[in-house]
């Protein structure tokens, strides 16, 4: 295993689309670092990189303390898992899981070894003599992943790879990613669009947009600290609300109305009306099972800005009703209504 | 099937039978005596003989004809299908400016037609002392297969995704390998197609090998069949059967591969 440093990186393409720009990230050694961002953010870009499959247009990249920048991929001892898995379709699974070793020259004795190992571990044994169109989804997702393994790279490069499953493997092959990289203890940088897969799996979480860092942190740090206005709304879900900084007097000290006040829908909750910071007409009630997703209009005639309020599910509250709102004063975001940078704290 | 239907049946009936009848007379001539060919020809062989064929291979020695037709068609598809099918690649894979109007460039290339370039190419193949060799054959009828070989191939190959040699890249293949280990494989229909079309092509050309040949040594089948006819008589029996000889392999080839030309020919017009 190895650390993974970006410095400075840049990609510009050909046809002026700039996908990274400079981008400096520290991955140290067994980190399960998450790269996330909207689609077009650079994200999938800097992983390419990280790979040898795109040119960077400038910076360095270092793996453990080898510059790669200059290196084709297969010299980077890197293991990468597709998004559409990329299982050679001409191959068996047997063969698939081979094929890095066998390109490596390892010998023969030690692949099988290998691969039966792998194989075992991720419950692939009965099916080594198939070929992947005779797979399930959640079979090639794990063939994909055994011939990432099988490798033992210093690096495991993942691009969206749960992205063509369906919710609920999805949750359980979220599951088995996190106690993969627990066993093996592997340097992994991670590129998801979603940031609740973000969120759940990263040691560490880069949100990228336009191609900049937007902030590097762990997930916790990230939810209660967002840097800046975007992160904020990126992370977490129901996605953060923003209002007016001096909608509501006596919230801030200082020059409330030069900032936006971002509070999580977790961090509100619904009162009776007048009793709370600031009243609200209830629009949308969605059950939830273990919550309420409620959406409400502030201002007692509800011309006010929409906001997501989470209540627990025995809060009784109705469509058309006014309700009070109460803001959690511990858990208030304060940004720079023009750069969205966040205000202390 | 019902009434409406039968009037494609009886188009394709005529289309077959106008198109086969011609081989079919010419098996049917080959195996009839030179006297009643011209006499009474009969549409079904009565009292066949072999006398054309001995007379071929004997008289004749129309092995070596074959021979020559095996050796340049033979080396003109293995080139074209390992120099074509690496610039197919390159040219389905790599982005670069210029790109299109160098796909239609090679594309013109391979409409030119071949009458206009005849006399240069004979005057470049004297310098060159290759009238006369397979070299001199084999090289002209690149300039026309490569074009073909190229285009099917590029449509080929961008069908497959990019990601699979990716993966064997990151797997640890160079670019080499993960052409051979995972793109070859994938892209075999659509190469033994090319390949088959190329022999055909090669095969079946007519104009540059009775061109750049001077003597029987180095002639192809199609040249030493026009060639047959002699000062006073045209041996009709015999060039009917040096044309079944000639049309068997191919005939036989196509019909072996049908499926897999069809599913090349139409590659990436349905699916892709």
């Amino acid at each position: 295993m190895a650390s993974v440093r970006l410095e400075g990186l840049r990609k510009t393409y050909p046809n002026g689309h700039v996908a990274a720009q400079g981008l400096d990230l520290e991955i140290v050694d067994g980190e399960f670092m998450v790269l996330v961002g909207p689609s077009g953010c650079g994200k999938s870009t800097a992983l390419r990189m990280i790979a040898g499959l795109e040119t960077p247009t400038g910076g360095r990249i270092l793996i453990g303390e080898r510059d790669v920048t200059a290196l084709p991929p297969q010299d980077r001892d890197i293991a990468m898992v597709f998004q559409t898995y990329a299982l050679y379709p001409h191959m068996t699974v047997r063969e698939n899981l081979a094929f890095g070793l066998r390109m490596r020259g390892t010998e023969k004795g030690e692949i099988e070894r290998r691969v039966g190992e792998a194989s075992r571990a991720l419950g692939l044994e009965p099916v080594l003599d198939r070929k992947p169109a005779q797979l399930s989804g959640g079979q090639r997702q794990r063939v994909a992943l055994g011939r990432a393994i099988v490798r033992d790279p210093k690096v495991f490069l993942f691009d969206e790879p749960l992205s063509n499953l369906d919710a609920k493997l999805r949750v359980e092959t979220r599951a088995e990613l996190a106690r993969l990289h627990r066993r093996l203890g592997a340097t992994i940088v991670y590129v998801t669009h979603d940031q609740e897969e973000a969120m759940t799996l990263g040691s560490r979480v880069a949100v990228m947009r336009d191609g900049f860092l937007q902030q590097v942190a762990p997930p916790m740090d990230m939810y209660r600290h967002p840097a800046n206005r975007f992160v904020a709304g990126f992370v977490g879900s129901p996605a953060m609300n923003f209002l007016p900084g001096d909608l509501i007097g006596g919230l801030r000290q200082g020059a409330a109305r030069d900032a936006v006040l971002g509070v999580r829908p977790h961090d509100m909750t619904l009162v009776s009306a007048s009793a709370g910071d600031i009243d609200a007409l209830v629009d949308v009630v969605e059950p939830r099972g273990s919550e309420l997703l409620v959406y409400l209009r502030l201002g007692p005639r509800g011309d006010g800005p929409e906001v997501k309020v989470v209540a627990p599910p025995e809060t009784s509250v109705e469509a058309e009703r006014v309700a009070g709102v109460k803001f959690d004063r511990e858990r208030l975001h304060w940004f720079d209504r023009d750069s969205g940078e966040r205000l202390s704290p | 099937m019902n009434g409406r239907n039968w009037w494609p049946a009886v188009a394709l009936g005529v289309l077959v039978l106008a198109s086969a009848f011609p081989f079919y007379w010419a098996i049917v001539g080959s195996f009839t005596p030179e006297a009643r060919l011209f006499q009474n020809p009969s549409l079904f062989p009565t009292e066949p003989v072999l006398d054309h064929y001995r007379a071929l291979f004997t008289a004749r020695n129309f092995w070596l004809p074959i021979r020559n037709s095996l050796v340049v068609a033979g080396t003109t598809t293995a080139l074209c299908v390992i120099v074509g099918s690496l610039c197919a690649y390159a040219l389905a894979r790599l982005q670069f400016p210029g790109k299109v109007p160098l796909l239609g460039f090679i594309l013109a290339v391979g409409m030119f037609p071949q009458i206009s370039v005849v006399s240069p190419l004979y005057l470049l193949l004297r310098e060159l002392r290759l009238i006369n060799t397979y070299p001199g054959l084999v090289l002209p009828y690149l300039t026309f297969a490569m074009p073909l070989t190229v285009w099917l191939l590029v449509g080929f190959f961008r069908q497959l995704p990019g990601e699979l040699e990716e993966a064997a890249m990151v797997d640890g293949a160079g670019r080499l390998r993960a052409f051979w280990e995972v793109i070859v494989p994938l892209a075999l229909p659509g190469i033994a197609t090319t390949a088959i079309l190329t022999f055909v092509y090669s095969w079946n050309e007519f104009l540059f090998a009775l061109s750049f040949t001077l003597g029987p040594e180095r002639q192809t089948v199609p040249v030493a069949i026009a060639l047959f006819r002699g000062q006073y008589q045209i041996p009709w029996g015999q060039i009917l059967a040096a044309a079944v000889v000639a049309t068997a392999p191919v005939t036989l080839l196509v019909l072996a591969f049908q499926r897999r030309i069809v599913q090349g020919l139409t590659a990436g017009a349905v699916k892709g």
